[in-house]
């Protein structure tokens, strides 16, 4: 089914100009025939093949159609919370994204990427930060420079065995100074992950292509400018800042709420800003989290999905709640930031992650967000 | 003896040499002159053979100069040691002559090649040396072997280093007139070892980028280079030097530009370009024949830093920065030969002779604004450069370009990306399938903005079944339509007019060739008929209201021209489908103020007849296996309009029948109260509005302006004068309706009022 599917994607290429390549091409293989000339010699020279012997199919639907405007789902899995055991999943390193502040970004596909050549991927990327720092000055690749960039992968956030591993890329620096074995300073940090990707997306991409929809990054805008910009001339990839729609943080407020925490409790807060004010006027609104999970749970019925009349049915809650005492309509206003102890979220994207247990199913909802703001 | 090797090499150039590049047109040009040049010569010797042939005197002053060049030329081979300029008369004047031969004519190959070793040789003072090279103008070519031995001259450092960049500035400017590269290039490293001099440096980095393959960049030159850089600091040369290895090599070194740079290399030939052109000038006595100067500067693409990084709507070309190993021993497996870098695509010679080697660019975005790379990813199979190209166009009409997501954008650079996008279509014929989503996208949402462009993407849009196109087009672009301003509906109408002319283009080049049975989408033809009918309705309708909003003629014209692609469907696209157009359009059009309009509905007219009629014979013949889509019904339909127009513009019947429902029939009072006399039998290409004023110049012309004229005077013999008349001002529309439709049966001796005429319809079976 997969391979089928893909084709369909790729043959939307609709031309005329290849029918017409076709047609001259057989009508220039008819003397050559008839001299002797071998047919392969006329058909493919070399790598480029100048006859198409594929049609593209006219009015071809992809395997994902977009709408005019894709709406929310409105129901939601809740995705298992035991993450993929698997050998390295290094867990210091899935520690380490915990309590950062994330940046969102949204990722096209990568071409010809390869978890084979993270060494040689290293070298290029820092003697490119280098080279891009002392603008005008070349530097050698693979020399011992001040900046260092590691790319690993990262198993541990893999959610099904479809997933692609994720990938995570630091950037440290030596002061030229400093004691040989002293500690490295991060710098940047960076991860391009997908956890239970679309499987439908996954099972149509050619196999040139890396499916990592997600991008969180941790550090200097120009550091994430210089490696986004290596990212896409070295892997034809385009990023696009994700931000979280006030719909889609409503579905983290009652996703998250629903999150059984052993020793951390944190308050649930939600902060809305009301738009018409002369100075920006914000509504923070905290609620107990026991009291939250209490409404929640006599709401939430099913076990492995959310529907959206559910997370309707528990923000009307609040909402009216907070009318009784305060008389002020919180669905008039606009949800800008949620944060629980799992995670909090802010809508122009971004995002601190704060359980360890639920950081599969965090990522989970962002690469769904990612890969529905990616044109397809 | 010395004078028999200077003829015999003075031939050789005319012996044709293929050099790549640039240089070819030159070097053609030159060769031709160089076959001149041996005609001269030969020339001469047949002069000299009979002396007791009277002459020209410009022959005598060219035969004095040429034995005057050929003494100058012995003298400088000849002389030995160091000889010194001060009161050594015959060096001076052996000087003049050359440089003044030099600079008017040029000297040929061998006179360089002892001039250069000359030069290089250290015989002569410096200011003598400078001379020299400034002379060093090549009438046609250089050859090779002369450039060899002044570099071993060169190499040996018998001359001062103001000589030696006098040189390498000569070679510099000369290098596309060098005849041979090869053992040039295997100097490589000779001249790479000279960038350790301080005053060489720039003009052998010069030479070196113009002189450097694949192979020649190596690390430990790459290292070399960036500790010559580490010496002397940021260097527009060695900047030049450095980026084109990167190019070749992007796995050794990594440099970003600054964003002011320019051009890499000083001006090298200037001493020279002047002469260069001089001598051309005479030579060939076309200085358009220019000589490429200025190779090696590179207009590098002005890159603002203030762009946030992440908007990718101006794609610089590059080729990509890694090339995997697997792939680089696949790629010689199959080649034998390197990769050609997309960067140095500059001609299509260059694409039409790499194009089994040519990589795509790192970022598939760039080919839109080459024309170069549309040619060739059109002959390419490979789906993922399309995907490659899909995910990024989808991804910055998204997120640089739609209205519908609210965010800022630069209105010029959206407006000069839509364009690019709409000539890459227009350059491969085929819509985008992204751009297809964009517009489905955006076009709820338009208000009017980057109008042309839109409308131009419109036209791209690819056949689909019409649910999808009817909720997705039709209905958002009706509602825009109709509340727009008439310039607007125009636009429109040409867009979905263009879109018909695509889809129909398309359907004639797959018709032979698709078996629509097996296609896996279950497209039949009938399918297809039905998606084109769909469309023709729909402009017919909404061509229909537009007419009834504002009945503008300019509007009619962009509605006729829609029915002008409808009417010719069956006979020139193959397409199984006659549409007549609604008699909102046909009425309208049939009593139009314009006679450019009515002019272009017997057109129409006419070529739904022969349509109509090539379509009959079909089908009697059985020749045809398509499903037809003409019933009785659209023959019946034509046969009323054809009735009606016949009436209005010929037998005077207009107003009488009912024949359509829709049609323009009138009461007999109504008719009465317009108060013409005779109205029954008044309305006909004499009194139709669109032709009265040609009727009334027609008889001023015959019988004279003051006369009062009269209409009805047109009649008999003068109707038919009267309709050639109306031919000859251009009414060839009219001209092919009324010698089809309408038999006449005598043209000469028939009388108007008698109405023998009669009007062909189709047959209906």
């Amino acid at each position: 089914m997969s391979s089928h599917s893909a084709r369909d994607v790729k043959r939307r290429r609709n031309s005329a100009v290849r029918a017409l390549a076709e047609s001259s091409g057989r009508r220039r293989k008819i003397p050559e025939d008839r001299l002797g000339t071998p047919i392969a010699a006329a058909t493919t020279r070399h790598n480029v093949t100048f006859i198409n012997t594929c049609f593209s199919q006219h009015g071809i639907t992809p395997a994902r159609r977009n709408t005019p405007f894709r709406q929310v789902p409105s129901k939601r899995k809740i995705p298992p919370n035991t993450p993929l055991l698997e050998e390295n999943s290094g867990p210091e390193k899935i520690s380490s994204f915990l309590r950062k502040q994330w940046t969102l970004y949204s990722v096209t596909p990568l071409y010809k990427f390869s978890y084979a050549k993270f060494k040689d991927y290293s070298k290029l990327l820092s003697a490119y930060i280098t080279a891009e720092k002392q603008t005008g000055l070349a530097v050698e690749v693979g020399m011992d420079l001040n900046i260092k960039v590691t790319f690993s992968s990262l198993s541990g956030l893999k959610g099904n065995e479809h997933d692609q591993r994720a990938v995570f890329i630091q950037i440290t620096s030596r002061s030229a100074f400093a004691a040989p074995n002293s500690e490295e300073k991060v710098l940047w940090t960076g991860c391009l992950c997908c956890t239970f990707g679309d499987m439908e997306i996954l099972s149509c991409l050619l196999k040139d292509f890396t499916c990592l929809p997600l991008f969180l990054v941790n550090g200097g805008e120009t550091l994430t400018a210089m490696v986004g910009t290596w990212f896409q001339k070295t892997f034809d990839c385009c990023f696009s800042r994700l931000v979280i729609s006030a719909r889609d943080l409503t579905w983290m407020a009652a996703m998250w709420t629903g999150c059984k925490l052993e020793n951390h409790m944190a308050a649930i807060e939600l902060l809305f800003s009301v738009p018409c004010s002369p100075c920006n006027l914000d509504i923070s609104y905290a609620i107990h989290p026991e009291d939250a999970r209490a409404l929640w749970e006599s709401i939430h019925k099913s076990q492995d999905e959310v529907t959206e009349e559910e997370v309707n049915l528990f923000m009307n809650c609040l909402y009216s709640h907070f009318f009784r005492h305060f008389k002020i309509y919180l669905s008039a206003t606009r949800l800008v930031k949620v944060s629980t102890a799992v995670a909090s979220a802010h809508c122009d994207g971004k995002v601190k992650l704060l359980s360890e247990e639920y950081i599969i199913s965090v990522l989970a909802l962002l690469t769904e967000l990612a890969t529905n703001q990616i044109q397809y | 003896m010395e004078k028999q090797k200077l003829h015999r090499s003075s031939r050789r150039p005319a012996k044709p040499e293929q050099q790549p590049g640039y240089g070819q047109g030159v070097l053609s040009a030159l060769h031709g002159h160089g076959k001149e040049r041996g005609d001269i010569t030969e020339k001469i010797n047949i002069q000299k053979t009979h002396q007791d042939k009277c002459h020209s005197a410009d022959d005598q002053a060219e035969v004095n100069e040429h034995e005057l060049l050929e003494q100058g030329l012995q003298y400088f081979e000849k002389v030995e040691g160091h000889v010194q300029l001060k009161g050594n008369g015959t060096l001076l004047k052996h000087l003049n002559t050359v440089e003044s031969v030099g600079t008017q004519k040029g000297l040929p190959p061998e006179g360089i090649d002892i001039l250069l070793s000359c030069a290089l040789s250290g015989k002569f003072v410096d200011t003598v040396n400078s001379r020299l090279l400034k002379c060093l103008i090549p009438s046609s070519v250089v050859s090779e072997d002369a450039v060899v031995k002044a570099v071993s001259w060169f190499c040996v450092d018998q001359c001062t280093a103001s000589t030696q960049v006098l040189f390498v500035r000569w070679l510099i400017t000369m290098f596309d007139l060098v005849d041979h590269k090869e053992k040039l290039r295997a100097l490589y490293g000779c001249f790479f070892c000279s960038l350790q001099d301080e005053r060489l440096c720039p003009y052998i980095c010069h030479l070196l980028y113009l002189l450097t393959k694949k192979e020649n960049v190596k690390p430990f030159r790459v290292r070399k280079l960036l500790d010559l850089q580490i010496r002397v600091g940021m260097q527009p040369h060695l900047q030049g030097l450095l980026s084109l290895y990167k190019v070749y090599c992007p796995e050794l070194v990594s440099l970003t530009l600054p964003t002011r740079v320019k051009t890499f290399f000083k001006n090298s030939e200037s001493l020279w370009k002047a002469e260069i052109m001089a001598v051309r000038r005479r030579n060939f006595g076309s200085p358009s024949v220019g000589l490429q100067m200025g190779f090696g500067i590179k207009q590098l693409p002005s890159q603002s830093k203030k762009r946030k990084w992440n908007s990718h709507m101006n794609l610089p070309v590059s080729s990509s920065g890694l090339v995997s190993h697997e792939d680089v021993s696949s790629f010689h497996h199959l080649h034998q030969d390197e990769a050609f870098p997309v960067e140095l695509l500059q001609t299509f010679t260059q694409l039409v002779q790499n194009i089994h080697r040519l990589q795509f660019p790192a970022q598939m975005g760039s080919v839109l604004k080459s024309p170069l790379l549309l040619h060739y990813i059109n002959c390419i199979k490979d789906d993922s450069v399309f995907l490659r190209l899909n995910y990024w166009m989808a991804q910055v009409l998204h997120e640089e370009c739609a209205w519908y997501t609210g965010n800022q954008h630069n209105e010029t650079e959206v407006r000069t990306f839509l364009d690019t996008i709409a000539n890459a279509q227009q350059f491969l014929q085929e819509g985008f399938s992204n751009c297809e989503e964009f517009l489905y996208k955006s076009i709820p949402h338009w208000n009017g903005c980057y109008r042309s462009q839109i409308l131009q993407l419109l036209s791209w849009i690819p056949l689909t079944s019409f649910s999808e196109m009817e909720q997705l087009l039709y209905e958002p672009l009706g509602q825009i339509f109709f509340t727009s301003s008439l310039y607007f509906k125009c636009g429109v109408i040409e867009s979905l007019k263009e879109m018909l002319q695509n889809w129909l283009s398309w359907h004639a080049f797959y018709a032979v060739q698709v078996n629509i049975q097996d296609s896996p989408m279950n497209n039949t033809l009938s399918g297809l008929v039905n998606t084109v009918c769909d469309l023709i309705h729909f402009v017919g309708r909404i061509s229909t209201i537009a007419l009834h909003i504002t009945n503008s003629s300019l509007l009619l014209h962009f509605i006729l021209d829609f029915y002008e692609i409808v009417c010719d469907m069956y006979v020139k696209y193959a397409m199984p489908l006659v549409v007549l157009p609604p008699s909102g359009v046909f009425y309208p059009a049939l009593l139009s103020l314009e006679s450019v309009n009515l002019n272009h509905l017997c057109y129409i007219m006419y070529r739904y007849r022969k349509n109509l009629v090539a379509a009959k014979e079909n089908e009697w013949n059985k020749k045809c296996t398509m499903w037809l889509n003409i019933n009785s019904q659209t023959i019946q339909e034509y046969n009323q309009y054809v009735l009606d127009m016949v009436g209005c513009l010929w037998t005077s019947q207009a107003f009488q029948k009912d024949r359509h429902p829709q049609g323009i029939f009138m009461d007999a009072e109504m008719l009465a109260r317009t108060g013409v006399e005779n109205y029954r039998n008044s309305f006909n290409i004499v009194r139709h509005p669109a032709l009265m004023g040609h009727a009334i110049l027609f008889l001023q012309q015959g019988f004279g302006e003051d006369k009062t004229v009269n209409l009805d005077l047109i009649k008999g013999k003068l109707w038919n004068w009267y309709v050639e008349y109306l031919y000859k001002k251009g009414m060839r529309g009219l001209k092919v309706f009324v010698e089809s439709s309408i038999s006449r049966i005598s043209c000469s001796s028939q009388s108007h009022s008698n109405t023998a005429e009669s009007c062909t319809s189709v047959a209906q079976k």
